[in-house]
């Protein structure tokens, strides 16, 4: 019995970007943009997509929602009357934490990708592991909220970094709260300083315009 | 969290390259700029191998620095906290450097820092066979 050495240089999330570049085939096919949307949950992802989703004009939006469990997010968003799916990861070990490629791939058959012309991809409300999984999108945005504390930046420096877009949410509470948002901005730029920022409300509507403009042109910039 | 994800993936790699022979090392590189924790790594890899040909076998991590490329002056740096970037929070040095510390330019290319790479297996071969 001896010992040999193999040498294998192959990334461990291969398999993973493979399916990812499946994903995006059949994507550049139908000529759909696809945007992968996450945050810590509460965050108010559903609630920033209902206020622009509700103005998307002629754009023809669909979501794929993901959840551990429920529908209730993918409820609210078809009474948008846009096409939605929900996946629910609860599948296996009490529930994954994140999408992936593959997961996404199995949603595919149940939209129907020649009548969408861009796919908001809503992920598991998680700050961690969903930046570590490519799913074929076009562009990756976060929502960041003003009650999360100015450190996240630093404390979940891969989220951050991995997305074209931070949006920093609910800041209609600012007066109620001791919150420096200079300093988030700071630490979004020390860790992402080619991160586009926008600050919005979801409740109340303000700034949430320029998200929308940022979403629906990713959609037509390729059509 | 996904380091069960991270290390079943390692452990197909494993597998696929060992091509039905026992595997007793795995050597992975993991940048610092990836957040998956090591311990973690090790703790789910051992879970995942069990009944594999990778049971047994010892999780070899080799870290690697962080090292970024300004596009605009081609200063190189780690972006890594470091005392030369300054700035303290909360008493500690928490602050990392993304934008080139030179000529303050964003958009600087990762050079090191993202790997994630089954480097290379060993494996144990029957006596008399090559």
């Amino acid at each position: 019995m001896h010992r040999t050495k193999i040498k294998v240089a192959e990334d461990a999330l291969d398999a993973n970007t493979t399916i990812a570049h499946s994903n995006r085939d059949d994507f550049d096919r139908e000529h759909v943009s696809v945007v992968n949307l996450m945050s810590a949950p509460g965050a108010g992802k559903t609630t920033l997509l209902e206020r622009v989703l509700a103005e998307r004009g002629e754009t023809r939006v669909g979501v794929l929602e993901g959840d551990v469990q429920g529908s209730l997010d993918a409820d609210r968003l078809s009474a948008l009357h846009v096409p939605v799916v929900q996946l629910n990861t609860d599948g296996g070990f009490g529930g994954e934490c994140h999408l992936d490629a593959n997961m996404v791939r199995s949603a595919l058959p149940d939209l129907n990708l020649s009548e969408i012309d861009l796919l908001v991809i809503e992920n598991v409300g998680n700050l961690v592991c969903p930046a570590e999984f490519r799913v074929g999108e076009d562009a990756k945005a976060m929502v960041c909220s003003v009650t999360e504390g100015e450190d996240k930046p630093l404390k979940y420096p891969l989220m951050f970094r991995t997305c074209d877009v931070v949006v920093v949410n609910k800041i209609d509470l600012l007066p109620h709260l001791d919150f420096d948002l200079e300093l988030l901005l700071h630490n979004i730029d020390r860790v992402n300083p080619e991160a586009q920022v926008m600050r919005t409300s979801a409740r109340t509507g303000e700034g949430t315009e320029e998200f929308k403009d940022w979403l629906l042109g990713v959609g037509k910039a390729l059509v | 969290m996904h380091e069960l994800s991270v290390s079943s993936a390692i452990v197909d790699t494993a597998l696929k390259h060992a091509a039905g022979r026992p595997v007793t090392v795995v050597d992975l590189r993991l940048g610092k700029l990836r957040q998956v924790v090591p311990s973690s790594l090790t703790f789910y890899f051992e879970i995942v191998s069990r009944d594999t040909l990778c049971e047994g076998a010892r999780l070899e991590v080799e870290f690697v620095d962080a090292l970024m490329a300004c596009r605009e002056c081609g200063h190189e740096w780690d972006p890594e906290p470091k005392p030369e970037h300054g700035e303290l929070v909360g008493g500690e040095l928490l602050l990392p450097q993304f934008r080139c510390p030179q000529c303050e330019t964003a958009g600087a290319e990762v050079l090191k820092g993202n790997e994630l790479m089954v480097e290379s297996i060993e494996v144990n071969e029957e006596a008399g066979v090559t």
